[in-house]
């Protein structure tokens, strides 16, 4: 990943972000973004870009708005009612929030892990495949055990499940379920995967196995990860967003903003200061 | 803005940490005055007193490097309490070492006391001290007060001890090279005055830290360095 060297105010943009908002090459240029609930506004102008094959972490305390802005990749604010979002989002020149665009297969270009592992009541091997069959990605079962196969093992789960892929996903452990929650997003392909707090419900070290399967997963997929825990986002991620009260307050590398954060609310909060 | 951490025991522990940091320094000090003051008053029982005193430095050096290690661990230091953390250890090991460069001052008096030289220059060790001594009282406040511009000035003060190791590392080799007798003691003086030089090295890192600390970035390493002993004999 390249972070290009630009100013932040010597683009047409107007920011009060510290730290440099673009990427070289950007999977995804988001512009101006304004998210309001009703008439709260959630997200205040934000502009940033994710870069192809980078994971960046968003954090920032609770209601600082990143899990809103999340939500934005893959247009999941939709759902919500009185959810209504401003501003520009561009994946691959396509601006996502044009009335053209479907968000079915939006959203399975943008794939999302959710807090709370979320299988399907079925079989292991038909949680992965759902997506895959919907889609129209495999014209016969061969080419759909194929795939499951290999989203299992790029997921860390084919070892532990192999014996056993008719039995229910949801009889996994709460680490199996997640991986099984991040096989079937991979299965469709997606380009950028979004994880809100995806290891949250997890032990240390079914934690530290999703830590390394997004290690893993991010030499070929742009991975935008919410987390509360800083040191995961120290430890995972090459770029570090710090929101509050709805701003991008500071972005940077992670190396950089966990060691020498220039803003002042970004240090009070990564070293557990009442900011 | 609010500068306590949520957790009150973290504040605690670096407030630890500080305190223990800064009684190093204060003993360190003490040690090296003292060790000035013995040479030139040559009171063996206060040599002897600040020989087995340097233990003290060692214990307290130890236990902030045990305090230090248990933050990272427990603690998970970020940004500037990470610096303060790393800079505490790195300072401490330094100040550890000015005990050990004054002890050996004192052994180095002790010997010469009891040889009863008198016929080789030593009057600048004095004046060498002074300036180390105002170094360290410097570094010490810069460290206290977070004072960049001071840390600065103390660093770019270690030339003048140089330049003063110089000449009298020149008035120490003529006075050998005029008598024979003078050999054993004016080695003594010649290592005297690079263990007050070396303290000023050593003052000089710590006001390098000190900056490192405050700021987030190193100093330039473009500082004024005139220590031309190791040139001597050269053409």
């Amino acid at each position: 990943m390249v972070i290009m060297n630009y100013n932040n105010n010597n683009m047409d943009i107007e920011t009060k972000t510290i730290g440099n908002i673009f990427t070289e090459n950007p999977k995804i240029t988001s512009r101006n973004v304004n998210v309001f609930y009703h008439d709260k506004q959630a997200i205040n102008n934000v502009s940033l870009d994710i870069s192809s094959k980078e994971i960046i972490s968003l954090i920032g305390p609770s209601g600082c708005g990143k899990s809103t802005f999340l939500r934005c990749f893959n247009r999941m604010n939709d759902t919500i009612d009185g959810c209504k979002v401003e501003g520009n989002i561009v994946l691959d020149d396509q601006d996502i929030y044009h009335p053209s665009v479907d968000v079915v297969p939006l959203r399975a270009k943008i794939g999302m892990v959710f807090q709370k592992p979320n299988p399907f009541p079925k079989s292991i091997y038909d949680n992965v495949a759902y997506g895959p069959k919907i889609h129209g990605l495999a014209s016969t079962k061969d080419e759909l055990d194929s795939i499951v196969e290999l989203s299992l093992k790029n997921a860390g789960l084919w070892n532990e499940v192999k014996d056993r892929l008719q039995s229910p996903g949801t009889g996994l452990s709460g680490g199996q379920q997640q991986r099984l929650c991040i096989a079937r997003a991979i299965a469709v392909s997606p380009e950028i995967i979004l994880m809100d707090e995806p290891c949250s419900a997890l032990d240390p070290i079914a934690t530290a196995k999703i830590e390394e399967l997004i290690h893993q997963l991010g030499k070929n997929y742009s991975i935008v990860i919410v987390t509360h825990s800083m040191q995961q986002a120290a430890r995972v991620s090459q770029r570090t967003a710090y929101f509050h009260l709805g701003e991008l307050i500071e972005v940077g590398l992670t190396k950089q903003i966990f060691t020498t954060p220039q803003d002042k609310q970004t240090e009070a909060y990564i070293s557990g200061r009442i900011g | 803005m609010n500068n306590d951490h949520i957790l009150s025991t973290f504040d605690n522990d670096l407030n630890r940490l500080n305190k223990d940091l800064l009684k190093l320094a204060k003993l360190a000090t003490e040690q090296f005055v003292n060790s000035i003051d013995n040479f030139s008053t040559q009171n063996i029982e206060e040599i002897d007193k600040l020989i087995a005193n340097d233990k003290n430095l060692d214990e307290l050096d130890e236990k902030i490097q045990q305090l230090g290690f248990e933050i990272i661990a427990l603690r998970a230091p970020q940004a500037g309490d990470l610096r303060r953390v790393i800079s505490a250890l790195k300072i401490a090991t330094i100040f550890e070492r000015i005990g050990d460069y004054s002890r050996n001052i004192s052994n180095r008096t002790k010997a010469l006391i009891e040889m009863s030289s008198d016929d080789t220059p030593g009057v600048n060790i004095g004046k060498m001290g002074l300036v180390t001594q105002e170094m360290l009282e410097d570094v010490i406040i810069a460290y206290k007060d977070k004072d960049s511009d001071l840390s600065i000035k103390v660093r770019d003060t270690d030339v003048v001890i140089d330049k003063m190791n110089t000449k009298l590392y020149q008035e120490v080799l003529a006075s050998m090279s005029r008598n024979k007798k003078n050999i054993v003691s004016g080695t003594h003086i010649l290592f005297i005055a690079k263990n007050i030089e070396r303290v000023g090295d050593y003052v000089t890192d710590i006001a390098e830290h000190n900056y490192f600390l405050i700021n987030g970035k190193p100093l330039s390493d473009n500082r004024p360095k005139a220590d031309k002993t190791s040139l001597y004999g050269q053409d």
